[in-house]
């Protein structure tokens, strides 16, 4: 029992990292239609640009509460990627927004592959070790470990998240973008400016982005250049899950993800234990008796696989995600 | 290959143009052995390649390699090394592979067509394999410093060669140390699923049911994660006397955090993927006690290692994993050469597979297959964020590595492991911040 | 570098096509005077030209984003290495395998396209995403509990192509000629590149093609007018993915080594961008996007390093960091002058002009 809750509260923490980024792919594309490929990197470069200034701040010797520390990286990490999602926007969807559905797909991979190798220029290769300095304490919940650090994510994505949901649901700028994702000639009747609704569903995402790369990095304790590209693949994957381009569908999607896809992969593990099958070949009895009679078809390497897996179920019974309207089919 | 000044220039200004092997291909011998004949000169320019992937997810290791390759260079232009009454002056063409085994071949070829005498590489198996029936079609001897695969030097080419221990020489050593010597019997086993991962934890799987151990897991990640509690967790349920991971540091260093922030007190042990300096800054401390190996014996015992790290760290900053391995392979061709008093491919390379260098990470011999001879295997424990030897095995047999500094009495550690950790943590915590400072 | 295209149906010009030939013909000589790297590029250039032409079935003619292409290549390549190796010890000539691997990964398409019918656009996607992911992950770990694919250690040794004891991985002089391997797997590889291209232009002016390019303007319209939807679209994995295989086997013949490592996602997604960045649907255009970007980064390889050098004196940045970047940087800037791709089809031209597409 206590494994199965630890495998919930592991798949908690990474699924809120998930979710924030998730948003952001489900923000530009509930309002444009778009899959921002770059958003992984945004992710990467905020992690970056924090570690940068943190461990300048370090360094400087400037004595600081380590909580400052980290709220300056962040800030500034925010700033930075808002900034460059802005850019992003102006230079590369923009001029495409009444181009062929795929143009802006593929100027979305160019500048992931632009950023990614920007990124390497800058901060070399190497994998970055980040400073410790929130030291994880493990708590014992019912027989589960969760450091003080894993609440801390789980609670700032949390309250992130319902601040998001604050500015779509009740503010002026949240109706707007509602009303653009809904027609956006017809927003733009009413006087909207278009181009600053989707400015900032840009911005927001990299906002959030940035906050999720800090966490990533504070986590694991370690940055790379490349880091974006496997986040960004499976944060997508998680705003597909959960309905793309519906908020709390990208949310459940995230924690719904991490938390099927790792501990599921391992309960698979056992079910697929083919041991106990009458009839197998010679080669394989052998190999059972060899290990002791775990010998299953599926383990942990299938980690992946299983949850595609589920994600193709979902949208074979679902096929606009588990939270997702049914909308009209696009060209 | 052998250039004077003006076709020297000729070439730069024709590469300007277009591609730079147009003005390498006009003598126009199509994928042979370059023939060194021009007569007697006061210099030569001998291209040495060096293949790796310099960008992509593994960029930092490619780079490490290339940048080892590179000091060999400097190093050797550095001694004026005189062969055949010529002064020759080693380059090196470094190339760009992406760990992809297709562009593995375009590079080769590139190699093959700057006529280069030797090459250094490729990083990756996937890579290597591919590339090295281009090399032996070509006659170019090449040395990897870091393909482990065994499969590499089996393909019967005469040109391959290795300075690394391969997956079947070091796994051996892992899974018997782990029980034997860390007194393990229940063992798990992580593998990120690559060639060189999941080889080596093959390996270490067979030789630790040989030395006795039961092995109560065999989990899997991939070499781009950076997340493992939930296999952690699943492992911790069958609660192993130690974890043995078969993958790189960058895995390597946040598992075994991780593992500490589970609770989970097994040791851990890893090969040379994992064995780098960079690995307990990676852990952020958490590898205070842990352990790994590395092939080669202890710098302690070699002439010029310590000198090697200090020079390397001063120039290209810290070392990742192969780049030791990658200076010995280019300083061994070069070796060959001089002794063979030939840069000529077919003529040094029978020198080269009866070689015995003193490279700095141990005297280089070639076996019949090009892998290394009897290499040694170090096994090392993680002490106050660096990385201290404690025993060596050769050929088999496991010899303590005594000089060590500060108490490195295995017993009492193998006894409190997780108490070494606690107290060690903070400290080399506090190390590791110092670190970055200095940086 | 760059090939001209060959026509369908030829009119008068006969010269020209004449012309054309011994230009395809000589060019792995003239490509083996800047070093026999040359061929070996535009060898790869060929298979990336029959691989985007597959998967220019699946997103130029039928509209089906699909992300996880290589999957049909990775099919491919393992069913020409098992077959034709020491792996089981079974060596089938190639001529035998070719159609067997078109016709397997053609039942993998089938398998991919019959349970994602229903999804549209960026839910197919995603799901083929997957699919690819999931193909690459099973030959990595189908050693165990038996040894299908040697996992991630690969197959080596795979058998060349070879016609009796002519062998194409050795150099070889030929009625005075001399020969390299690359320039051997030329001809071949042009041969059925050749052959690709013909049944794709037949293809695309076909009962078939036009109810493809219905499907992909209107599928509801297209349905309407008596088409079967589904099996059409069925088709069009299917088609696409046999061209994949044919890619596949090929590419397993010339490397002589496989492993699961080449068929990762960005190789999907390069080809998507030949397929986009050349203009979809138009196959001029899918070859002229798959020359342009197999040689891109090859150029830029051999020419960063000395124009710094002729530029600045000196080599500030790294050839390999500078050429991915100006690599992606040459992405977003053609998607951004020629949205329609660099030779987009007539018809979508028109169309662009006309109602500006969706967004």
């Amino acid at each position: 029992m206590d494994t199965f809750l630890q495998q919930i509260i592991n798949g908690l923490t990474l699924g809120s990292v998930y979710a924030l980024v998730a948003l952001g792919y489900t923000m530009v594309y509930g309002i444009i239609g778009l899959i921002n490929f770059a958003h992984g990197e945004v992710v990467m470069i905020g992690a970056m640009v924090s570690l940068s200034v943190i461990t300048a701040l370090l360094g400087a010797h400037v004595q600081l509460p380590s909580v400052l520390i980290i709220l300056a990286g962040l800030i500034v990490a925010v700033l930075v990627c808002m900034t460059l999602a802005y850019g992003m926007e102006k230079i590369a969807y923009r001029p495409l927004r009444k181009a062929p559905r795929l143009a802006p797909l593929i100027t979305a991979i160019g500048m992931s592959i632009i950023l990614q190798n920007l990124a390497l220029m800058i901060w070399g290769r190497n994998y970055l070790t980040f400073p410790t300095l929130i030291e994880p304490t493990p708590h014992n919940i019912l027989g589960a470990s969760m450091t003080d650090l894993q609440m801390l994510i789980v609670a700032l994505a949390g309250l992130l998240m319902a601040g998001l949901v604050f500015i779509v649901q009740r503010t002026r700028l949240g109706m707007a973008m509602r009303a653009t994702a809904q027609n956006p000639q017809v927003a733009g009747l009413m006087g909207i400016d278009i181009n600053v609704v989707i400015s900032a569903a840009f911005v927001i995402g990299a906002a959030l982005a940035a906050v999720a790369g800090l966490m990533v990095m504070t986590y694991y304790g370690i940055a790379h250049y490349y880091m974006g590209f496997l986040l960004g693949l499976k944060a997508f994957t998680a705003a597909v899950l959960g309905g793309i381009g519906n908020l709390a569908g990208a949310m459940l999607g995230g924690i719904l993800l991490s938390i099927i896809e790792a501990p599921g992969a391992g309960y698979i593990g056992d079910v697929s234990n083919i041991c106990g099958f009458p009839c197998l070949g010679d080669t394989l009895q052998e190999k059972c008796t060899a290990s002791d009679g775990q010998l299953s078809l599926f383990g942990s390497n299938y980690q992946d696989v299983f949850a595609f897996f589920v994600l193709i179920l979902v949208l074979i019974f679902r096929p606009s995600g588990l939270l997702g309207e049914r909308v009209a089919d696009r060209a | 290959m052998k250039f004077n000044r003006s076709l020297g220039l000729t070439f730069v200004a024709a590469a300007l143009v277009t591609a730079y092997g147009c003005g390498k291909e006009e003598p126009k011998k199509v994928e042979a052995p370059a023939t060194a004949g021009a007569p007697a000169m006061p210099g030569a320019t001998v291209k040495i390649g060096h293949v790796g992937p310099t960008t992509g997810p593994q960029a930092h290791l490619g780079k490490d390699n290339e940048n080892g390759a590179r000091m060999a260079i400097d190093d050797a232009n550095a001694k004026n090394i005189v062969i055949d009454g010529k002064k020759i002056k080693f380059e090196l063409v470094a190339e760009d592979d992406q760990a992809d085994p297709k562009q593995g071949t375009t590079v080769a070829q590139k190699l093959v067509d700057a006529k280069v005498a030797g090459v250094v590489g490729h990083l990756n198996s996937g890579t290597t394999i591919p590339a090295s029936k281009l090399y032996s079609d070509a006659g170019i001897p090449q040395i990897s410093p870091s393909a482990t695969n065994p499969k590499y030097t089996l393909q019967g080419f005469k040109t391959a060669f290795r300075v690394m221990a391969n997956d079947v020489q070091q796994g051996s050593v892992i899974g018997k140390e782990a029980v034997t010597t860390l007194g393990a019997k229940k063992i798990a086993i992580i593998d990120d699923k690559t060639a060189y991962g999941a080889g080596l934890a093959e390996e270490t799987e067979k030789a630790a049911k040989a030395a006795g151990g039961t092995i109560v897991a065999h989990e899997f990640t991939n070499d781009k994660a950076t997340d493992f509690k939930a296999i952690l967790t699943k492992i911790k349920a069958k609660s192993p006397d130690i974890i043995m991971y078969g993958g790189m540091d960058a895995q390597g260093g946040p598992m075994v955090k991780q593992m500490k922030e589970l609770g989970i007190k097994a040791k851990y042990i890893a090969g040379d993927g994992v064995c780098s300096a960079e690995w307990p800054k990676l852990a952020g401390g958490a590898a205070e006690g842990q352990y790994c190996t590395q092939a080669g014996v202890p710098p302690e015992n070699m002439a010029n290692a310590k000198d090697f790290v200090t020079r390397f760290t001063g120039k290209y900053g810290p070392i990742q994993v192969y780049a030791p391995y990658s200076y010995d392979a280019a300083m061994t061709l070069i070796a060959a050469m001089q002794k063979a008093n030939s840069t000529d491919p077919a003529k040094y390379l029978p020198e080269l597979a009866k070689i015995s260098y003193d490279g700095v990470t141990a005297k280089i011999e070639f076996d019949e297959h090009g892998d290394t001879k009897n290499g040694a295997i170090t096994l090392y424990q993680v002490k106050d964020g660096k990385l201290m030897p404690m025993a060596m095995n050769v050929g088999g047999k496991t010899e303590k590595v005594g000089a060590a500094p500060p108490t490195s009495s295995m017993k009492s550690d193998t006894k409190a492991p997780a108490d070494t950790m606690k107290s060690d943590t903070k400290a080399s915590g506090d190390a590791m911040k110092k670190d970055n400072k200095a940086q | 570098m760059n090939r001209p295209r060959a026509k369908s149906i030829p009119p008068k010009v006969w010269a020209g096509v004449v012309l054309l030939a011994l230009a395809l013909a000589l060019l792995p000589f003239v490509a083996a005077f800047a070093g026999q790297a040359w061929v070996r590029i535009l060898n790869f250039a060929m298979l990336y030209i029959m691989l985007a032409l597959g998967l220019n079935i699946v997103v130029g003619f039928a509209g089906l984003l699909d992300l996880g292409y290589i999957a049909f290549y990775a099919v491919g390549a393992y069913v020409y290495a098992l077959l034709a190796s020491p792996h089981f010890g079974i060596h089938l000539p190639f001529w035998v395998i070719l159609p067997l691997s078109a016709g397997i990964a053609c039942a993998f398409g089938v398998l991919l396209g019959a349970p994602t019918l229903k999804l549209r656009g960026d839910y197919l996607a995603i799901v083929t995403l997957g699919f690819g992911e999931i193909i690459r992950i099973f030959l990595n770990n189908l050693n165990a509990p038996l040894n299908i694919t040697n996992g991630p250690q690969g197959v080596n040794l795979i058998d060349p192509f070879r016609i009796g004891s002519f062998s194409f991985a050795r150099p070889e002089v030929v009625l005075g000629v001399a020969f390299s391997g690359p320039q051997k797997y030329y001809y071949l590889l042009l041969l059925i590149t050749i052959g690709v291209v013909v049944v794709n232009l037949r293809l695309q002016n076909s009962r078939l093609g036009r109810a493809w390019e219905a499907i992909r303007e209107d599928e509801i319209a297209a349905k309407a007018m008596g088409i079967n939807t589904r099996n059409i679209k069925l088709l069009a994995f299917a088609m696409g993915a046999s061209f994949g295989g044919i890619a596949g086997a090929v590419f397993s013949a010339t490397q002589q080594f496989v492993s699961p490592e080449s068929f990762g996602l960005f190789e999907s997604i390069i080809v998507l961008a030949m397929v986009v960045l050349g203009g979809m649907g138009n196959i001029p255009g899918v070859i002229l996007g798959a020359i342009l970007l197999t040689l891109l980064p090859e150029v830029l390889r051999y020419t960063m390093e000395p124009l710094q050098n002729a530029l600045f004196g000196r080599v500030i940045l790294d050839a390999e960091t500078i050429r991915l970047l100006v690599f992606g940087i040459a992405l977003v800037a053609i998607m951004l002058y020629r949205p329609a791709g660099l030779w987009p089809s007539a018809v979508r031209k028109r169309e662009l002009e006309v109602k500006g597409g969706t967004a």
